[in-house]
């Protein structure tokens, strides 16, 4: 049976309490313990930096050529905190709130609600680190909104904050490299989990470079190695996101969970032919002046995918704006999940354009009008000059061509409380795991959740199995294991 | 150029035709290609033929690989990853300028349509003693963690710092730093310079926390560091050519490295006491 670990005793109270009973590790028993940390995103190298901070040793691998080049870094939006700096009635339980309804309530309440509390001083740690967040005139920090909320809590640097925030925990890892409490393995790849007696001791990796397969030893795991957007065709993952780290782990007994739970992005860039190698996104901020429509017919549309007809072309009667149409309230401003599925429903039905027919338009003809080209260039200019360059197509002009796209997987490998998955000693953090996101994740929160996991929570949770083991004795590197699994990925 | 050809094409992961009307084209590369670090590398001729013109460069590169690979010869290896123009993984100088002939645009998102039929294109790896070349069009660039590692950081740990509004910043210092923390670490700049300086990567962080007020309290041992460390790792010094703003994919400043000077002046000359006076 599963043992979620989930301490008892009101919400607001869980994590205090928790923390309180978890066991320590003397400092000058921290420097005893190795951990291997897989993944360098916001995840891993706030959780490498942190645990070496704390006397720990740390060993990081990340197949990229430095921490620096994680997919977080790709993140464009913002990251939430329930800091009510704009005095609008935000509060941790209203984070908490949001999210678990943002997640049609499948996530895991105790999670969620430590993630929320542990917000706030995410977005001090950055500070500190010397992120440049975005500023009001007066010198404090400027908050946007974000969809699933009524408040405005998201933090942002332009539209950079993924690179913001993970050069920030990039700095504090290579402070710790330096003091030669990290040792960090950039072009390694895990190949492999290495289990002793039930429990996760080593991982095995391939050099990139030379094609070696080493062994590594450690006292725990902690797999950072983000989502499985990438088992579709095509996603808004980078190239080498393949989650075989993830896999490999399931592989030897680590539970997944809601692996059905994948978010499908609606703004994305549409796939050109069959020599694409991954999909872009594009802010979905772009729903708030654009318009998504399709032509009313089939035949319309095949004129369109032929070139015969070019959108502008189109009556205004001849045009389906399918969710104006649909949800009136909500118009093109529906929640992501709902705006991709009718994007697919009209383009299953023929009426996709485009020249291969796997899109529908964005319109910002009316905005146009409406504001004047140089409101619409001062709000999107630089999402519309990404859009040029990918498609060749000038969006003032000509409407914008949008698909869904996988860009985030909610589900991954189950963890309980501590973030601990169903190995002894091996632990989840960040996308990689199931347990705070539900069944859909609101804009804003995968930054928040990694940083929490890797800054706020591994730490203290850690500890408490390392404290456990009974013994300091370093990991035995010369356990019949290590050779048997290596010898495994030899096939 | 063919254009307006209609190719069909069967994709066996997409259940249904992809009609691909993109103008195509046929292309003679000349391939640096180099076994590792250790052996000689040499120009190859290779011929891309078919490439629609809506790829990207290295969409390209995967078509031809993919083409090498079905004649049983090694691919060409070139970095990438996040291909959105943002984790600085991809390089390549191409005819000649880092990342290709558009301004402010990465390889991943330079498309193929900046270039026509028929025509010559030379691509090689970053040129610099300080980025040894792996294989192929792939060089070891982990001289630049060295020198973050040296002093790009502001000295704090996780957990017991003021609230993040303790201290205002105002927003033109904020968007400034802003504008310097932007850098890829891609080292174009490097490729660029004809010292194979690497001021222009030095001195957007050195800027960052030197503009910034939790910056301040170890911003010149900073610039020493990082300095020091970028001497240590046989990059060139800078004699204010230009090229590496001019070829910066994110539009780093050449004002930066003045300030990068600055720094490193003001650090050299007066004691650190006296500098914190």
């Amino acid at each position: 049976m599963l043992d979620s670990k989930v301490p008892a005793g009101p919400l607001a109270e869980k994590w205090s309490n928790h923390k309180f009973n978890l066991k320590l590790v003397n400092p000058a028993n921290k420097r005893k313990f190795t951990i291997i940390v897989v993944g360098t995103g916001l995840a891993g190298a706030s959780a490498a930096a942190s645990l070496a901070e704390l006397g720990y040793n740390v060993k990081t691998f990340c197949y990229q050529d430095s921490p620096r080049r994680a997919h977080s870094i790709a993140a464009q939006g913002g990251i939430n905190a329930a800091k009510n700096y704009q005095n609008d009635g935000d509060s941790i339980f209203r984070l908490f709130y949001d999210t678990i309804k943002g997640g049609d309530y499948r996530a895991r309440e105790a999670n969620v609600y430590r993630l929320a509390e542990n917000s706030v001083k995410i977005i001090d740690q950055c500070v500190a680190q010397g992120v440049p967040f975005a500023r009001e005139y007066g010198g404090l920090l400027d908050n946007r909104s974000f969809g699933g909320a009524q408040v405005s809590r998201t933090f942002y640097a332009r539209g950079q904050t993924g690179q913001q925030l993970l050069l920030g925990a990039y700095s504090a890892l290579n402070r710790q490299i330096k003091k030669g409490k990290v040792k960090s393995y950039t072009r390694h790849e895990m190949l492999d989990l290495v289990v002793i007696d039930g429990h996760a001791k080593g991982i095995i990796t391939r050099d990139l470079v030379t094609g070696k397969i080493e062994a590594h030893e450690g006292h725990a795991v902690l797999l950072c190695t983000g989502g499985y957007g990438n088992v579709f065709f095509l996603s808004t993952n980078a190239m080498g996101c393949n989650v075989t780290a993830a896999w490999r782990a399931h592989k030897r007994g680590a539970f997944f969970a809601n692996p059905c739970y994948t978010q499908i992005h609606p703004t994305c860039i549409p796939v050109t032919g069959d020599h694409q190698s991954k999909l872009t996104l594009m802010s979905e901020s772009l729903r708030n002046d654009g318009r998504v429509w399709v032509p009313k017919t089939k035949e319309l549309a095949e004129k369109l995918r032929k070139g015969e007809l070019g959108p502008n072309d189109i009556k205004e009667e001849d045009r389906d704006y399918f969710l104006e149409r649909k949800y009136p309230s909500f118009g093109n401003l529906v929640p992501r999940d709902v705006a991709s599925r009718n994007a697919k429903e009209v383009v299953d039905e023929g009426r996709g354009v485009g020249k291969t027919g796997f899109a529908v338009f964005l319109d910002f003809a009316d905005a146009i009008k409406r504001m004047g080209e140089e409101t619409v260039r001062a709000k999107y200019g630089n999402l519309f000059d990404m859009y040029q360059k990918i498609t060749d197509e000038n969006p003032y002009e000509v409407p914008m061509r949008i698909y869904p796209a996988v860009h985030y997987t909610m589900g991954g490998l189950w963890v309980d409380y501590n973030l601990m998955t169903t190995i002894p000693g091996l632990y989840c953090l960040g996308e990689a795991n199931f347990s705070d996101h539900g069944a859909n994740r609101l804009g804003a929160s995968a930054l928040m959740q990694g940083l929490s996991d890797g800054y706020f929570v591994i730490p203290y949770t850690v500890g408490d199995y390392l404290a456990g083991l009974g013994s300091f004795a370093p990991v035995d590197k010369n356990h019949p294991a290590f050779e048997e699994t290596r010898k495994n990925d030899r096939r | 150029m063919s254009v307006g050809t209609y190719t069909f094409r069967y994709s066996t992961l997409h259940t249904q035709f992809i009609i691909d009307m993109s103008k195509h084209m046929n292309l003679t590369l000349k391939v640096w290609r180099q076994k590792n670090q250790n052996s000689e590398g040499k120009f190859v001729t290779i011929q891309a033929n078919n490439i629609a013109d809506d790829m990207s460069f290295l969409e390209m590169l995967d078509v031809v690989n993919e083409d090498l690979t079905r004649k049983g010869e090694d691919p060409i290896y070139f970095d990438h990853d996040c291909r959105e123009g943002i984790c600085g993984m991809c390089s390549l100088v191409i005819n000649g300028r880092p990342h290709g002939p558009n301004e402010r645009t990465t390889t991943c998102q330079l498309h193929m349509r900046s270039f026509h039929d028929g025509q010559t294109i030379v691509i090689e790896p970053w040129r610099a003693a300080a980025f040894p070349v792996l294989k192929d069009l792939a060089v070891d660039r982990s001289a630049f963690d060295r020198i973050q590692q040296a002093g790009g950081y502001i000295n704090v740990n996780t957990g017991g710092v003021p609230d993040a509004n303790a201290i205002p910043i105002p927003k033109r210092i904020a968007d400034e730093a802003f504008e310097s923390a932007t850098c890829i670490g891609c080292g174009a700049c490097v490729a660029a310079c004809k010292n194979a300086s690497a001021m222009l990567f030095v001195s957007a962080k050195v800027s960052q926390f030197a503009l910034l007020p939790q910056g301040q309290t170890e911003r010149y041992e900073r610039a020493q560091a990082m300095v020091d460390q970028m001497d240590k790792e046989g990059f060139g010094n800078c004699t204010n050519t230009g090229a590496c703003e001019a070829e910066c994919p994110v539009g780093i400043k050449l004002t930066n490295i003045a300030r990068l000077n600055r720094e490193y002046f003001t650090a050299k000359i007066f004691r650190q006491e006296d500098v914190h006076a």
